[in-house]
């Protein structure tokens, strides 16, 4: 009997709103939360809008035997998986040993924590480089960071492929599940702003180079001029359907129905750049992710998409989506929520999962914000949330490097 | 109906060897390839030594690749492509979205991103860099995402490509993924392994302050000491392994030689510490179980295990007990050794190295020995086949990898469906 995987707990730290509430709720006012980078003086930068993390300091709910030794990007993670851990109402010890494990998937890693130690490496000498260098900076610092804080003893991973690792994190942890695993904690989050790291992705010409926030993230909009980088993330409890049944609960989230699944998965690689090839990539990812779902693309009621806010990008994702949907696409309403909070990397398709989720849950899709109309043949939601009595979503990403991830998540039937 | 996957090539990039044949004539020959620091000067560190990679790119790259690719892709495109021509696999059209790449590195485009942050911050004084001195390739260094993307295009893959982070077991973890994409039919065949090239001055630093590598700077052919009483630390090195992972029915309709499986796979967590380990192993030996639940293996039937034996106090004694908590009483017949008493420990990339080394075993029937090991330590006394190589038949071989972070991983290779 196949094990199916449901989602059954979801933390988030965005930068428009910490915990799912405020997330959701923001998401559907469609709110504008990019602004002007503060992380670091950013005059003289060719990036000046961002999407940041403000209202909420992660510190403040870690013990500062942690945050001396964590980056930002870890400190986010742990934050949001407690928030997803007590959405859940699961305590990891109410498991057995080894039945609960962690995915993370991380772009960035821990750089502005790398940056001032290799600052004092250069300026200082090797003496007064810290001894948790060694842990914080890493890509697997918050996975390992994870299994240590909850005592998660199962499979443990990380995939490291920008924003579409996001979604391969989160189906390698049905996988996990599948393969036996009970319970995984899974997402991301990623805290890029540091002025060497940001540095190192001027070159790729994606970022957005507008100064004001109204117009620095349009996807599908002939106003397109690149995307906004953000920081933040979420955090998932998925579990086996099954055995998650079985355990007493009384949460919201648990016992909220219907329940949603992680149902299908694809993810194809065309090369870094190559926006066009991303077309076919993209379509054979999707195909992929509904036939393991078992779904027809008439199922699926909406989808988020990547929206890289890049013309060329943009064109070939509604061509994949033309491709798959065919003249049923008019009739599918597509959203880009991210464009309110910009792109978190790796983090970004973790919120846009938490956001399919809810979708699915309360009958709403959430709209674009900033989004001033499209030319591409999409139908792309903007203004007020549209209700929909959607079974299915599809979540869509794709990562610089050039991998092409889709994701389904389906209703499980009462 | 089960699919298997199993091994049709091997490429190694490795300290003291490029290429499978060299490689493995080092490490059957017990010949050490650590050597003081020439990657950069390191005067002023703890640790002054290393396993560096004698390459030379412009023999497997061309010269476009080469100013590409940071270091540590180079040497995973290389070990890919000698992996992909052993296989004698030709990636076509419909193939190629059927490939996947699943490679492993921890520390990623370090060495790059340092090297160009030094420019930028004026030797580290500027907090707020100058980022007209960075280069403009520099996004493709950033992240570790690009290795498997490369390789994928060096290769013709456009299936599931990943790059794996999981610290010191990133290599072994990235191989046991691509076995899972095998087995559930996400992929015919998977180019999967690890590179790293992380000897650069932040990361010799920020193993000096744990002081967790060696400083027997004064003799360094001799600083990677798995095992032995006198050890003092693991010897940083540097390299890259790829196995390419075919679905069996897939091989044997070409007419492919499958030199053997990768039958089994488990990583666990031990939730205790970041760096540090228990004495009891308890969490590597469930990793051990299960990877041998997983290939359908009785303990009993490990011939040998390659160790992730990286010569600090801590690691041997804990690894020692999960070998024995998980073979039992038969711990102390099967054979056990390290190589990174050759190579070094090349964080993201040893796991597959290891791997390599152990199907290069199971070709020969020798098991490579633990180089260096002379003083027995009372709390390590399995049979870790000291100093020189060791004939043995090998039928089922256990390797396995902790890390950082946790990671307790375990793989498990089985003869291939033709081998008697």
């Amino acid at each position: 009997m196949t094990r199916r995987t449901v989602i059954t707990g979801m933390g988030v730290i965005a930068p428009s709103g910490t915990g799912v509430d405020a997330f959701w709720r923001s998401a559907l006012e469609g709110r504008r939360s990019l602004g002007r980078l503060s992380r670091y003086p950013c005059d003289g930068y060719p990036l000046t809008v961002a999407g940041e993390v403000r209202d909420y300091d992660p510190a403040d709910d870690i013990d500062s035997r942690i945050t001396v030794q964590t980056d930002r990007f870890t400190q986010f993670a742990l934050a949001a998986a407690d928030f997803a851990l007590k959405d859940a109402e699961l305590r990891p010890d109410e498991l057995p040993a080894y039945s609960f494990g962690a995915v993370t998937a991380s772009a960035a890693g821990g750089v502005e924590f790398g940056q001032r130690e290799i600052e004092r490496l250069w300026s200082r000498g090797p003496a007064h480089v810290g001894p948790y260098q060694s842990i914080a900076w890493f890509y697997a610092a918050s996975t390992g960071q994870l299994s240590i804080r909850h005592g998660l003893k199962g499979p443990c991973g990380v995939l490291v492929a920008d924003e579409s690792g996001g979604l391969d994190a989160i189906a390698h942890a049905a996988r996990d599940i599948r393969y036996g695993t009970t319970a995984m904690l899974v997402g991301g989050a990623e805290a890029p702003f540091a002025p060497f790291s940001m540095a190192c992705q001027y070159g790729h010409g994606l970022l957005s180079s507008a100064q004001e926030p109204d117009h620095a993230y349009l996807p599908f909009s002939t106003g397109a001029r690149g995307f906004v980088p953000a920081e933040g993330g979420a955090m998932l409890v998925l579990e086996e359907l099954e055995e998650q049944e079985a355990r007493p609960v009384t949460s919201r989230t648990t016992t909220a129905r219907p329940q949603v699944s992680v149902a299908g998965h694809g993810t194809t690689h065309t090369g870094a750049l190559r926006h066009e090839e991303s077309a076919e990539g993209l379509t054979k990812a999707i195909l992929a992710a509904l036939d393991e779902a078992e779904c027809a693309p008439g199922d699926i009621g909406v989808v988020f998409a990547d929206g890289l806010g890049v013309p060329v990008a943009d064109r070939a994702e509604a061509a994949a989506l033309r491709e798959v949907f065919g003249s049923a696409l008019d009739s599918v309403p597509v959203t880009v929520p991210k464009t309110g909070y910009g792109r978190a990397y790796a983090g970004a398709a973790a919120l846009d999962v938490t956001l399919a989720a809810l979708t699915l849950r309360h009958g709403l899709v959430p709209p674009t914000p900033y989004a001033d109309g499209t030319h591409l043949g999409v139908d792309l939601v903007t203004g007020a949330p549209r209700s929909t009595s959607a079974g299915a979503a599809l979540v869509l990403a794709r990562g610089l490097s050039g991998g092409n991830s889709a994701l389904v998540l389906r209703t499980v039937p009462a | 109906m089960t699919r298997r996957a199993t091994v049709t090539g091997v490429g190694v990039v490795a300290p003291g060897a490029t290429g499978t044949k060299a490689f493995w004539d080092m490490l059957s020959s017990g010949r050490t390839a650590t050597r003081g620091i020439t990657l950069f000067d390191p005067a002023g560190f703890r640790s002054r030594i290393a396993a560096e990679c004698d390459f030379d790119p412009g023999t497997v790259l061309t010269p476009e690749q080469t100013s590409r690719m940071d270091r540590y892709v180079q040497f995973g495109v290389a070990a890919a492509q000698e992996a992909l021509a052993e296989a004698g696999l030709g990636v076509d059209e419909e193939l190629s979205w059927r490939t996947a790449v699943s490679m492993g590195s921890a520390v990623g485009g370090t060495t790059q991103l340092e090297a160009e942050y030094v420019e930028a911050s004026a030797g580290g004084a500027a907090w707020t860099i100058d980022h007209r001195k960075v280069s403009r390739d520099l996004f493709r260094v950033f992240s570790p995402a690009p290795l498997a993307g490369e390789v994928a295009e060096s290769v013709g893959a456009r299936g599931a490509v990943h790059t794996v982070s999981t610290g010191c077991t990133s290599g072994l973890d990235a191989i046991g993924y691509g076995l899972r994409l095998i087995e559930e039919g996400k992929a015919d065949v998977v180019i999967a392994g690890g590179a790293e090239s992380p000897v650069s001055p932040i990361t010799v630093a920020c193993f000096d302050a744990i002081r967790a590598t060696s400083t027997r700077n004064d003799d360094p052919v001799h600083a990677s000491r798995p095992f032995d009483l006198t050890r003092d630390g693991f010897v940083l090195g540097e390299g890259a392994a790829v196995l390419v992972l075919e679905e069996a029915g897939h091989a044997r309709r070409r007419g492919a030689r499958a030199r053997c499986r990768v039958s089994g796979f488990a990583t666990r967590g031990n939730a205790y510490h970041m760096t540090g380990l228990t004495r009891e192993g308890l969490e590597m030996a469930e990793a051990i179980d299960q990877a041998l639940w997983h290939a359908r293996v009785d303990p009993s039937d490990v011939d040998y295990v390659n160790a992730h034996g990286s010569g600090t106090q801590q690691n041997d004694r804990h690894e020692t007990a999960a070998v024995k908590r998980a073979l039992g009483a038969h711990a102390h017949d099967t054979l056990v050794s390290s190589i990174k008493s050759m190579v070094g420990h090349s964080l993201g990339a040893i796991g597959a190295i290891e791997l390599a080394a152990c199907v290069l075993a199971m070709d020969h029937s020798v098991v490579p020995p633990t180089a260096n090991l002379e003083v027995p330590d009372p709390d390590c006394d399995l049979d870790y086949v000291p100093v020189r190589a060791r004939e043995a038949r090998l039928r089922n071989i256990l390797s396995v990898g902790s890390g950082f972070g946790g990671f307790q991983s375990a793989v498990v290779l089985t003869p291939g469906e033709h081998t008697p």
